[in-house]
Parts: structure tokens; C-alpha cells; sequence
């Protein structure tokens, strides 16, 4: 079963355009994850799946309703949570939910299983102003708003962007509970490390998306060796290295460097006698593994070479 | 390594804010020329340290040296010798990158010609001749960004505080941006930098972990690592701030 | 309903929980007509008037003495002539000049009545409406005690002539005007700042998602001010009618049908700045400029329209608040009814129906 579908979407603002020919789908009952730096147009795709915004070319459909004809019933089956947590801070974390609640024509005890597991971490604070809790309690808040009404799909704009690293793997776990109980979450973030989390993802980047699989299949398709090597003069390694027309990429890791080479053939045997050439020797070079942020990169530079 | 010069001394340094103790009790050294990492939960109490670490507000007690100036009563002189940048303040919108560039000059109390001349070398630098009489409004966050660091250092401070400086920068920009801070470091410039990003922690030389108002942890990200028994700062940061 | 009275609520908290809002929603008023009120009505003391007395009498001496002897006035010039009049006003030197009839104590006595002439400069016509009600109360008094001899009340008839401003358009002027001002600062303002404040801080993204249609959107968000535009409205009137002893002589019914009429129309206003304005910097500005400040200098509450280049006085035509204020003087000091009014209550209903149908059209369910 497909719940979004997505098909030649295009947008602009004035000369702006903020997303272009995006085609893709999202199963049932998934946590899809759409991956993308700040300005991708992640958030412009997220409107107009949730009928905020129309498209100006191409359609999208969700659970089989149309977004600009049918938005009343998107609607209704639909929780949103954008990118600036949507919460009255002069309202309390209480009176927040309920406002919520009473919109969608419903109450916190009818509803009270969906948020319990992550309102029951608010409760200590519920008369405390909206504005006077933390980053990863606002967070946590805005989902319980955004869950009230029990939607069959839900939309997270960025929801651990500023969000420290402890409060980002709570979420998550709780993203997971959330779709085993049955809901399609769409979530977007700019973390590209991420991308582990989600069921499916799809990379954005300057309004495209460059690609769509399961972070497995994602992280299979990179297929150029990686090392990192251990340099004393860093940056002047960094200079020789790149010298080297066969290295793709090598840039700064803290006390090491990475390198992509252009292709299998050039692996670690080969490294080493380009450096000891060029009278950097005793270097131990180590192969690591393609991380998303490596993915990504490479989608993008796949994606621009294939299109020029 | 052990006889570099250290350039910001904290001892007992305590804030507190009524009863709600924000820093409590720190005590820390950074380097010369040092990448330090400054991590911690939302409401560890990052953001108040540094503000008394710029000269911004006072802490309650404890003494504090930055760049050998005292934070009680050289306020004007740390101000001076220090940069900042962080996420969400850097760059004015509506002006251009070399207008803004030359107001940063400007307010250090550069002279016209040396602002002129820095400024060419900087757009230069960035590899942004083409587009520097763009609005910064116009361009992409990850080439604002780059800017906005390039002017926190271009007065040349002993010291550049960065706050949260690459988030929701794309994974290449990100990159380039780091290694503009590698080259500022190996120009002697201390940086001291808080981020979310875990992989970032490992870029630096040392990193300390906050949790609660105190310093759980302080050392290199491998010695981190090898203390608590895992592979990635990630897990070091999960164990020591979910306690 | 349900959804509507959760929202009316939520609005509630936002009012109740911000002092800011509070001062403005319930202090303002009261300072604004306290101010008008008191300041604008400053005392009179040592008003420079001449004196032209035709008949030269013990009446008239006694009355001029009066007058003096008041603290109230000063005597600048003993005037002979009425040319004289003309010019003494010119120079600025007199704000009022009081002629006395020719054989002024003997057609008193002949027939029980004297005339008597108050002329006053008008051009600052709050002062000019108080110096001739002074001189006028001071002449009473002194009649009181003349008619205590008589059995026959004599009568001496003050006659009023406002020099450049015929009309004493401004009189009792400030509580209608203040009125006007209160409601559309509430009313408008207000309502417009908060929906804005809901597009600033993202939860109006959440609204549009939500299956609230916008009409329970804006309704949600405006009852609130209607109820305490009302309120408003009442506590005006009270202070009016209890400190400045404001008249309300028509029927109450249709000075609050109007009211109403006029708050709605603030209203739409507001609303419609609202979908004009992305920030609550630009939706202050707006409605400052334009309705704020329309309101104090084009809609006579201030400066009279008479007195105003062409130009600005068909600007005065387009501002809602002319007609609001035309309508309360007349009901208030003149007790007119519907029939004397009804012009600009269409006029009013006109410019509602515009502004709602405006709104309606640029309020979307969706961003723009």
C-alpha cells in the first residue's frame, strides 16, 4: 500500500525555485526520512503534502486524496508538527494540548494512550509555560500536539533540529513505537546520521531529490574505496593529496584525513605508493566505512554529472 | 603538547541564576591554537558559560581568565581579542558580503585601507569574487556561514568562540567549513566551539562534556573513547549526559 | 461550538496572561479620557478679555467687577468702538470680548431683560467653550442675586458668538473621539497583532492544518476583543457621563447598535491588516499609520474638518471614525434618533461589508 504519492512536483517562489520535478512514493505504514541541508526545500515539499501550499506543477496524493481538491479530508487524518515547534509560549504545557485537542474536536483523556509514553515525561511540568521549557521538552511537546487526534500520517518539519544528541535518540525511539502502532511518519532532518533511523529515505539537495532507497541500499551504492590516513602536517598533506588526480576527495577528520579514491582499483596499495612518491611515508592508511554524510555527497556529485 | 600556553583559564567558576545553579563549580583550561569542543545536553549550562566567557555577563564567582585578561574587570580588552559567530546571529541580511565584511572591519577599529586590502584577500580566500556583492540574504546558508566565521576571525583574536556553527549546513559546505577552521588553528587562533553533531566532536583536540551545570568529562575524543569503552563520541556523549 | 468555545478560551489566556495586553486593553482607556479629559480642559486662569460697554451703568460696572474680581479674567482693554473688536481679536491679545447693550440697567428694569454679547475666540475652541461658560455662570450668579429683590425674574440674555469657528465643533468632542480611538485600538490593533503573532510563531501553520475552517479561525480569535470592546465601550461612557458630566440624551439602544456596528467594522480592519502584515513589527506599523493616526488627526476629533484643505478633507470622507464620531454627538448631546443618523450608518455598514468581503478574499486556507 502507498500512502504519499508524490509525482513531478514542481514550486517557486518569484525566481526562487524551491523544489523541482520531485517524483517519489511513501509505502504504508512507513518512517521515512527525507534527508537534506537547510534550504533543500524540504520544508516546501512538507507543505504542500500537508495542503498548505499547491503545487505549481504536478500533483501528490495522500492515502489516495488529493491535496488541493481534497485537503478538508487530508486534513482530518493528518498531525503535523512544523519546523518552528508550533506552541503558544504563554500557554502552558497543559493548556497547549488541550487547545490542540478541542481543535480537532477531541479531548487529552479520550486520546490519552496515543501521548502517554511521551506525555508522561511532560506531566511533572504541566503548568509550566511553553516558553520556559527546554529545547527537547518543546520537542516533545509539539509531537504530543501534533498526535492528539490520532492521525493516520504524520509530518515532522525538522523536529530535532537544535535538538542536543540525547534528546534526538529519545525521539527517535519513540518515532519507531509510533509507526509499530500502525501510523506513516514522514520526517525531515538536516542530521545526515540520521538517515540510519528511518525505514526509507529519500536525499534532497537545492530543491531536487537526488535519490530514494533503505539507508542499507544507500549506503551499498558507494562504491569507492575510503581510507583515513594519520598526517603530523595536516594541511599540507591535504594540499598533496588533492594534487593527486586520481583522489576524489580528501579533507580534514579531526587528527586525520579521508580519501575517496576514483575507484576500486585504487585502493590501499596503491595510496601508498602515490604518498611514499611523494615522500610522504610510514603513513598507516586504514579503510573505514562510507558514512551518509559520504552517501550524500557523492549523490550529489552524482546527480549533477549525470544531469551535465 | 603539555607546554602549550594556555589562553583561557577557568577556575570554580559558578553562575547562578536564584536558586538554579547554571554552572556549577567548573574548572578548565584551553590551549593556544587549541580546537576544543564544548558539548553538552539542551540546558547543560554551554550557552551561560560562554556568555561569561565573552564578557557578556558576570559570572557569581570563581575566577576566570580569557586571554589573560580578568572577566570581572576587563570586559572591554577580552572584547577585543575575541571573535564569536553563532547560528542564528552572524551576518547582516540585507547587506552585501563585502559590505558586511567591511562593517566587522570597521568595528574593530581597522583603518580603511587595511580593511580594503583584508577584504579583497578574504573574498579572495573564500573564492567568492563572483558573487561578493550579493546580499547575503541570497545566498545558501553553507556559503553564509563560511562568511560569517571568516569575519569573526578577521580581526585576527587570540580566541573565536563558535556557537552551533554548521547546523543545517549541507555535508560538503560543512566540510570546506571545517577546514576553514583547521587553518585558522594552525594560524595560532584558539577555537572554541559548541555543536550537535557528534562526528564534529571528533574533529576536535579536546572535548569537554557538560551535563547539569558540570563538567562530566574532559579529555581527547580517543582517550573519551578508550575510557568508556565505545567506538564513537556519540556513545560517550549518551553515557555520560543520560545519567 | 465545542472547537469555538476551546479557542475563545485560548484567546483568553493570551489576554489575561500578558500584562502588556492588559494595560492596553483596560488602562488605556481610562488615561485616554482622563488625559482628554483633564488636560485638554485645562483651568482657566487670567483669560485676557476686553470689555465694550455701550451703556456705562451700575449693572454693567457691577458685572465687569464680577468678572474681574473672579481670578478668572483679566482686563486687557477697555474697547469703544466695534471696529475696535475685529482688530483686538486679530492681535491676539484677548480671547474673549464681552459688549454690553446700549442702556443696558434701564431695559432691565423697563422690561426685565438685557442683552448682552460674548464673543469668544474660537480657533481653540475647548478653551474658547469654557471662558464663555465661565463668563456665563459668573453673570448668574450675579442675576441669582439681583432676582432676590424682585418678584419678577430679570433675565439678561448672553449672546454667543464663537469668532472663527462658529459651530464649537470640538465641545464634549474628546469622549466621543476618545471613544472612537479606544475601540479602534482594541478592536483593530489588538486583533490584528494577535493573529500576526500566530503566523509569527508558527502555530497558525498548525491552525491551517488543522479541520478548523478560517471562519472559526477569525471568529475564534475575534470574539474575545468584541466582548471587550464592549466593555470598553460601557466604562467610556460611565466616566463620560460620571466625571465630565456628558450628556447621553438619545436612546442608549442605538448608541450601542452603533457601537457594535462600529467595532465590527474596526474589526474587519483588523483582519484585514492582518493578512497584509508577515510580522507583528509590520502589523504595528500598519495599523498605526493606518488607523491610528487617521483616527486622531483626519476624523475632526482633534482639529475640526472645516478648517482643513480640500485635499484632507475627502481623506476625512474615507475614515470610518468620522462617521462614528458624527453619529455619537449627535445621539449623545443632541438625542437624535436613527433618522438623523442614518446616512452614516450606511456609510459605516457600507465600509464593513467592504472590508469583511476584502478579508474573506485574502484570508486563504492555505499559506501564500
Amino acid at each position: 500500500m502507498v500512502s504519499i504519492n508524490i509525482n513531478g512536483v514542481d514550486k517557486s517562489y518569484g525566481q526562487v525555485k524551491a523544489v523541482q520535478q520531485a517524483s517519489f512514493e511513501v509505502p504504508g505504514n512507513c518512517l521515512f526520512g527525507l534527508i537534506g541541508p537547510d534550504g533543500a526545500g524540504k520544508t516546501t515539499l512538507f507543505r504542500m503534502i500537508t495542503t498548505l501550499l499547491i503545487p505549481d506543477q504536478g500533483n501528490i496524493s495522500v492515502f489516495g486524496f488529493d491535496t488541493v481538491r481534497d485537503y478538508r479530508k487530508i486534513r482530518l487524518f493528518t498531525g503535523y508538527m512544523p519546523g518552528r515547534f508550533s506552541l503558544y509560549p504563554d500557554l502552558t504545557v497543559g493548556e497547549n494540548i488541550s487547545f490542540y485537542a478541542t481543535i480537532f474536536g477531541t479531548t487529552v483523556k479520550k486520546n490519552y494512550h496515543l501521548i502517554k509514553p511521551v506525555y508522561s515525561l511532560l506531566e511533572p511540568f504541566r503548568d509550566r509555560l511553553a516558553s520556559n521549557l527546554s529545547g527537547g521538552m518543546k520537542q516533545k511537546l509539539a509531537l504530543c500536539c501534533a498526535l492528539i487526534h490520532n492521525p493516520k500520517l504524520l509530518v515532522l518539519d525538522e523536529p530535532t533540529t537544535g535538538v542536543d544528541a540525547v534528546s534526538r535518540k529519545e525521539f527517535w525511539e519513540t518515532l519507531h513505537q509510533l509507526k509499530d502502532s500502525g501510523m506513516t511518519i514522514l520526517v525531515s532532518t538536516p542530521y545526515m546520521d540520521e538517515a540510519a533511523r528511518c525505514d526509507r529515505i529519500a536525499l534532497m539537495q537545492a530543491g531536487r531529490i537526488m535519490d530514494q532507497d533503505t539507508p542499507g541500499e544507500i549506503l551499498s551504492k558507494f562504491r569507492v574505496p575510503l581510507f583515513e590516513i594519520r598526517a603530523n602536517d595536516r594541511l599540507g598533506t591535504l594540499e598533496i593529496l588533492r594534487s593527486i588526480p586520481e583522489i576524489k576527495r580528501a579533507y580534514l577528520f579531526g587528527q586525520y584525513i579521508h580519501i575517496a579514491t576514483d575507484s576500486e582499483r585504487h585502493g590501499a596499495e596503491w595510496l601508498k605508493t602515490q604518498l611514499s612518491n611523494r615522500g610522504i611515508a610510514n603513513v598507516k592508511i586504514t579503510p573505514v566505512v562510507a558514512d551518509f554524510e559520504d552517501c550524500f555527497i557523492d549523490a550529489v556529485e552524482n546527480y549533477t554529472t549525470h544531469r551535465t | 603538547m603539555n607546554q602549550r600556553k594556555t589562553i583561557i583559564s577557568v577556575n570554580n567558576l559558578v553562575k547562578k541564576f536564584g536558586g538554579f545553579v547554571a554552572n556549577d563549580n567548573l574548572t578548565f583550561d584551553v590551549h593556544e591554537g587549541e580546537i576544543f569542543g564544548f558539548l553538552g545536553a539542551n540546558g547543560a549550562g554551554k550557552t551561560t558559560a560562554i556568555r561569561i566567557l565573552c564578557g557578556l555577563s558576570y559570572p557569581t564567582s570563581g575566577k576566570i581568565l580569557v586571554s589573560g585578561f580578568d572577566v570581572y574587570t576587563q570586559r572591554e580588552e577580552i572584547k577585543r581579542n575575541i571573535g564569536y559567530m553563532s547560528q542564528k546571529f552572524s551576518l547582516y541580511e540585507d547587506l552585501n558580503i563585502r559590505e558586511n565584511i567591511r562593517f566587522y572591519g570597521g568595528i574593530y577599529g581597522m583603518s580603511s585601507s587595511a580593511i580594503r586590502r583584508k577584504t579583497d584577500e578574504l573574498i579572495e580566500e573564500l573564492d567568492l569574487s563572483d558573487i561578493a556583492g550579493t546580499l547575503i540574504r541570497d545566498i545558501p546558508l553553507g556559503w553564509r556561514q563560511k562568511v560569517a566565521f571568516s569575519v569573526a576571525v578577521f580581526h585576527e583574536p587570540k580566541i573565536v568562540f563558535l556557537d552551533e556553527p554548521t547546523g543545517g549546513v549541507d555535508p560538503l559546505t560543512r566540510r570546506q567549513f571545517w577546514e576553514h577552521i583547521y587553518r585558522a588553528a594552525a594560524r595560532g587562533i584558539t577555537v572554541f566551539i559548541t555543536t550537535h553533531y557528534m562526528d564534529e566532536a571528533e574533529y576536535c583536540e579536546r572535548v569537554s562534556i557538560m551535563a547539569e551545570g558540570r563538567i562530566e568529562a574532559l579529555d581527547s575524543p580517543e582517550n573519551l573513547k578508550n575510557n568508556y569503552g565505545v567506538k564513537t563520541m556519540d556513545e560517550v556523549f549518551l553515557k555520560i549526559a543520560r545519567k | 461550538m465545542k472547537e469555538f468555545l476551546g479557542f475563545v478560551k485560548k484567546e483568553f489566556i493570551h489576554i489575561f496572561r500578558d500584562s502588556r495586553t492588559l494595560v492596553v486593553l483596560f488602562g488605556l482607556p481610562v488615561a485616554q479620557i482622563l488625559i482628554f479629559g483633564f488636560v485638554i480642559q485645562n483651568e482657566i486662569q487670567d483669560v485676557r478679555i476686553a470689555i465694550h460697554d455701550k451703556s456705562k451703568d451700575p449693572v454693567t460696572f457691577d458685572i465687569t467687577n464680577k468678572l474681574l474680581s473672579s481670578g478668572f479674567f483679566r482686563l486687557e482693554k477697555y474697547l469703544t468702538s466695534e471696529k475696535e473688536t475685529e482688530t483686538i481679536f486679530k492681535t491676539g491679545r484677548v480671547r474673549e470680548v464681552i459688549v454690553f447693550d446700549d442702556d443696558f440697567a434701564e431695559t432691565l428694569k423697563r422690561e426685565g431683560t438685557a442683552g448682552i454679547q460674548l464673543l469668544a475666540d474660537a480657533s481653540d475652541p475647548n478653551s474658547a467653550r469654557m471662558i464663555v461658560s465661565y463668563t456665563q455662570a459668573i453673570i448668574a450668579t450675579y442675576l441669582k442675586e439681583l432676582n432676590r429683590d424682585h418678584q419678577l425674574p430679570l433675565i439678561i440674555e448672553p449672546r454667543v458668538r464663537m469668532m472663527y469657528n462658529a459651530d464649537l465643533k470640538s465641545a464634549f468632542m474628546f469622549v466621543p473621539g476618545t471613544m472612537a480611538l479606544v475601540l479602534t485600538l482594541v478592536s483593530a490593533m489588538m486583533t490584528c497583532i494577535t493573529i500576526v503573532r500566530e503566523k509569527e510563531t508558527g502555530t497558525m501553520e498548525a491552525l491551517l492544518v488543522s479541520p478548523l475552517r478560517p471562519v472559526q479561525i477569525i471568529a475564534g480569535k475575534v470574539t474575545p476583543y468584541i466582548l471587550l470592546s464592549c466593555i470598553n465601550a460601557v466604562v467610556i461612557l460611565i466616566l463620560g457621563y460620571f466625571i465630565f458630566q456628558l450628556p447621553i440624551r438619545g436612546s442608549l439602544l442605538l448608541l450601542f447598535g452603533e457601537t457594535i456596528l462600529f467595532i465590527s467594522l474596526a474589526l474587519s480592519l483588523g483582519i484585514m491588516i492582518s493578512t497584509m502584515s508577515k510580522t507583528q513589527v509590520v502589523a504595528m506599523f500598519f495599523s498605526a499609520f493606518v488607523l491610528l493616526l487617521p483616527t486622531l488627526l483626519l476624523s475632526g476629533f482633534i482639529f475640526p474638518i472645516e478648517n482643513m484643505p480640500k485635499v484632507l478633507q475627502w481623506l476625512c470622507y474615507a475614515m470610518p471614525p468620522k462617521y462614528f464620531i458624527t453619529i455619537l454627538r449627535s445621539v449623545m448631546l443632541k438625542g437624535t434618533g436613527i433618522a438623523e443618523v442614518w446616512r452614516e450608518t450606511l456609510v459605516l455598514t457600507g465600509m464593513l461589508v467592504f472590508f469583511i468581503s476584502v478579508s474573506a478574499v485574502r484570508f486563504k486556507v492555505r499559506l501564500q
